[in-house]
């Protein structure tokens, strides 16, 4: 892909846009031109502003200064609801989707096609999906319930949505964070042809790799300001990373030796079940010893959930043994875990890791408020809170106005770093990474690969669960590799290869022949597990 | 403090601009400090004004109907009447203050339990249940020395509204049943409970009316005016102890976070069921003393049946007051003074006093209907305020922590 050919006015330009927030120069006179067919890829830490910039596009917030320009003409944004009217589509991480409607009548909600004033004319919406459906080459079936569908499928719902809406300029925040690589080759696919068509698209990614293969150009933001635009011919990884954090990162840590001592997490015949009483971890047995990283490999949903449920005590066990430090913890409660040296950064960290309303202060002790010296009897030294919060939002680089802000006013990244530097911070035997770096920037990752590695080589048994296979490889001393809820293959994390691992997780290394070495197996395999 | 964004810098910054960036933190803070203050107050500022112009409306249609000519001051001239009756003379503030007290210890029943993300709707059945226990003790020991019969009447009063609090909470906790069914539920039932009670059992042996022994020296002393009881100190106490409970002890930390994200508290360790039913105990105690307070107090019996609204006018003073102990106290003192001052406006204006429950009604519809308030006033957005409401409409038809 190369470009516009005619160098008509950009499909969406933004001028001088600066937006303050109380104590906060969220965006600082940002340009931004997409042309029409233009993929535009836009890059930036945690932090740096893209959400404040995309709000103001999506009228839900307004700039303090400068001027949104549709082809050329300035617009005022006033709501979602004008913006969705101007052509202008949102794809969120998050995705907004009532999973009990079918698909046809999510992409209906809110866009009803009506028949007469009173019925909706189902043939005739039905025909258009169809149709757009056919016309960008999705497979989907309208009348399936879209909480059956993976999360693929969903993202492909949401831009069906889009273009239902006959969206001209689509954004799409983080899209390829929760997809398989397959999934985002497929969604790579849909989003060319878009383009294609006329379609402009903003594409917001912290994977670098993903932007210098899919955009025309890329534009950086650092602290709220444009650092430059260019494109994937004229850069590379290591310049992109540059430019977005202010100096050179290292796109991969050096893990260095490791001298595991005992074991202090053994797994011994564990099983575990679902919420609908499935069983998702069949007797699986293992051990993380001191002083070493054991990664666990798979595809999402293959029984990782349930396995760090289990052993962090927010899930029951069904059968078999948990056993930390010597002592057996089987079913104890998260509070006896904690105090038994546990720490855990949780996969979902708005649903376990933090409380969104509550001050930055109260996050960081969240799992120690209760004992000295923030606690003393049944009072609470507010004193000593924000003490030992304060020095941990400087030491772990948490980027915030105050420390007394609510946690929903940090951006995804910084409040990752928020649970990072609470868990990670004491006396710590054994720690628990579940998705530790999703949805990062390369700065923060980097940041939270060398203090895992700190720890560990402090002597702290870490276990690390992470559907970014890069991510595993990296850090781990040893790789477990998960498929339906068995460890298929435990294997030296410096000798593995990407490329085996990958195979493992896709078909638990049993039917070799069937499926090709990278695709995440059959729907019906996932889905089943899932 | 680094730069404006909070992010370290790589560059060198000049000394000046690191100075601006830490005062501008600092008026920052104390700026955002305001604004949270003000946006906690504007939304029922303007539903309280809003339903007073919707008030006069209905005062002046009143008019229409009696077919007298319409008299375009009447509201004003009724809603002065009222302040006056209400805050004009020593009697008046005393009536306010007495009028305020239950509301004031059932709206804080009703707001701890916001805070920990439960609608308790059963004030109501609290308040007769912690009544009819006050009743009971008191009149038990009518002729013991006043200070050992007030503690013990007292002391069953929150005693019995504490159990019926329990009660919905611990069925949350094991079922996950929701409050909001169970404790309308259980309103019903401690009608039917108090009422048999009192006309039967505990019915005062050759009285002509169903109603309990007179509490005799179990009665609260009154300290000013006609009817100026103790009580009242109950209830200024019982703010500033919620008030710390729910921000300074440990105790209240975990009411919070269950309120504002159970599965957090979980992982903090916490214990949300057992929290829920501890919680729901202590907003029975409250709404419990509400009810012993007026029963040693003012009536000095419990009557069947006990002609009450507090239990549900407390949920309108906690939403006013935004769940918040303090604002509970302003809400309960507005609407105490509208209580007091019903009977000067009636005399006055020749306004019924039942045109308070329609401006009381109307304030709860506008806090209710939020949105309207903030169109008309065009008041942006903000986070502040009832997050926990968010979670209590949220968990209802879910499964609990």
């Amino acid at each position: 892909m190369t470009g516009s050919e005619h160098v008509a006015a950009p499909a969406l330009e933004m001028r001088g846009i600066t937006k303050r927030y109380p104590g906060v120069l969220a965006n600082d006179r940002i340009d931004l031109d997409v042309r029409p067919g233009e993929i535009h890829g836009l890059l930036g830490e945690n932090g740096a502003g893209k959400s404040t910039l995309m709000n103001i596009l999506y009228g839900l917030a307004v700039p303090d200064e400068g001027a949104v320009l549709l082809d050329g003409q300035e617009v005022q944004i006033d709501s979602p609801a004008d913006a969705i009217r101007r052509g202008i589509s949102m794809v969120h991480q998050h995705f907004m989707l009532v999973p009990v409607l079918s698909v046809a009548d999510n992409i209906l909600l809110g866009e009803e096609t009506m028949a007469n004033a009173i019925f909706l004319d189902r043939t005739e919406a039905h025909r258009r999906i169809d149709e757009l459906a056919q016309r960008f080459g999705f497979e989907i079936d309208p009348e399936a319930p879209v909480g059956s569908l993976s999360v693929g499928s969903q993202q492909r719902v949401e831009i069906l949505k889009a273009l239902y809406r006959e969206a001209r300029i689509l954004v799409l925040d983080e899209p390829t964070a929760v997809l398989t690589p397959q999934e985002t080759k497929e969604i790579f696919a849909v989003l060319r042809r878009l383009a294609q068509e006329g379609h402009s698209i903003v594409f917001i990614s912290h994977k670098l790799y993903e932007v210098l293969e899919i955009a025309d150009r890329i534009t950086v933001i650092r602290r709220g300001r444009v650092v430059g635009t260019t494109t994937p011919a004229e850069t590379d990884e290591e310049q992109l990373a540059e430019m977005m954090v202010g100096r050179e990162v290292q796109l991969t840590v050096d893990r260095g030796e490791s001298s595991p001592g005992e074991a202090v997490l053994k797994v011994d015949n564990l099983v575990v079940r679902n919420e609908r009483g499935r069983e998702t971890v069949h007797r699986v047995s293992f051990e993380v010893r001191a002083g070493e990283i054991l990664g666990v490999a798979g595809v999402a949903g293959n029984g990782q959930d349930e396995l760090v449920g289990a052993i962090t005590g927010l899930r029951r066990v069904a059968s078999g043994t948990v056993t930390l430090g010597g002592s057996d913890v089987t079913g104890h409660s998260p509070r006896a875990m904690h105090e038994a040296g546990l720490a855990h950064v949780p996969g979902d960290r708005h649903r376990f890791g933090m409380v969104m309303s509550f001050p930055l202060t109260d996050n960081l002790v969240l799992t120690d408020y209760y004992r000295a010296p923030f606690a003393r009897g049944p009072v609470r030294d507010e004193a000593a809170v924000a003490e030992a919060a304060i020095g941990l939002i400087e030491r772990f680089d948490v980027r915030t106005p105050s420390p007394f802000a609510a946690g929903s006013t940090l951006s995804g990244g910084n409040q990752q770093k928020l649970v990072v530097a609470r868990e990670f911070s004491g006396d710590v035997r054994l720690l628990v990474l579940d998705q530790p770096t999703r949805g990062l920037d390369v700065g923060s990752i980097e940041f939270i690969h060398r203090q895992a590695l700190a720890k560990r080589d402090g002597g702290t048994a870490i276990l690390l669960v992470s559907a970014e296979l890069d991510e595993v490889l990296e850090l781990s001393d040893r790789i477990a590799v998960m498929y339906r809820g068995e460890i298929v293959a435990v294997v030296d994390g410096r000798t593995a290869v990407k490329e085996d691992i990958g195979l493992l997780m896709a078909t638990g290394g049993r039917d070799r022949d069937g499926s090709p070495a990278t695709g995440p197996g059959p729907a019906s395999t996932t889905g089943s597990v899932a | 403090m680094t730069g404006p964004a909070g992010e370290p810098t790589n560059q060198p910054v000049p000394p000046a601009e690191e100075a601006e960036a830490v005062e501008a933190a600092d008026g920052a803070r104390a700026a955002s400090a305001l604004r949270r203050a003000w946006a906690l107050v504007v939304v029922p500022l303007g539903a309280v004004i809003l339903a007073m112009l919707v008030g006069s409306i209905v005062i002046l249609a009143s008019q229409v109907f009696i077919g007298v000519e319409i008299d375009p001051t009447l509201p004003l001239v009724a809603y002065w009447a009222m302040i006056s009756g209400g805050l004009g003379s020593f009697n008046g503030i005393v009536e306010t203050m007495v009028q305020a007290t239950p509301l004031v210890l059932a709206g804080l029943a009703v707001g701890v339990g916001f805070k920990a993300g439960l609608f308790n709707i059963g004030a109501q059945g609290q308040f007769l249940m912690g009544a009819l226990a006050a009743a009971y003790v008191g009149g038990q020991l009518r002729d013991q020395p006043a200070l050992v019969a007030v503690s013990l009447a007292v002391a069953a009063g929150a005693f019995g509204g504490l159990v019926y609090g329990f009660i919905p909470g611990a069925l949350k906790a094991l079922t996950g049943a929701h409050e909001v069914v169970t404790t309308i539920m259980l309103n019903f039932v401690a009608i039917s409970i108090s009422s048999y009670f009192v006309s039967g059992p505990l019915r005062a042996p050759r009285s002509p009316f169903a109603q309990t022994l007179d509490v005799g020296n179990a009665e609260l002393i009154v300290l000013f005016g006609r009817n100026g009881h103790v009580g009242i100190f109950f209830a200024l106490l019982a703010v500033p102890i919620i008030w710390w409970l729910l921000w300074r002890a440990k105790l209240g930390f975990e009411i919070r976070t269950v309120g504002a994200n159970p599965d957090a508290a979980r992982f903090a360790g916490m214990r949300p069921r057992r929290l829920i039913a501890l919680t729901m105990a202590l907003c029975g105690m409250l709404a419990g003393l509400a009810g012993s307070g007026e029963i040693l107090g003012r009536v000095g019996h419990l009557t069947a049946p006990y002609a009450t609204n507090v239990g549900f006018d407390a949920i309108t003073v906690a939403l006013l007051g935004r769940a918040n102990p303090v604002g509970i106290l302003f809400s309960a003192l507005l609407l105490g003074m509208m209580k007091a001052g019903a009977g000067q406006m009636q005399i006055q204006a020749g306004i019924p006093v039942e045109i308070v429950d329609v401006i009381q009604g109307l304030i709860l519809l506008f806090l209710a209907a939020e949105i309207i308030v903030r169109r008309l006033f065009r008041i942006r957005e903000a986070r502040v305020g009832l997050e926990e409401l968010a979670t209590v409409t949220r968990s209802y038809g879910e499964r609990s922590a």
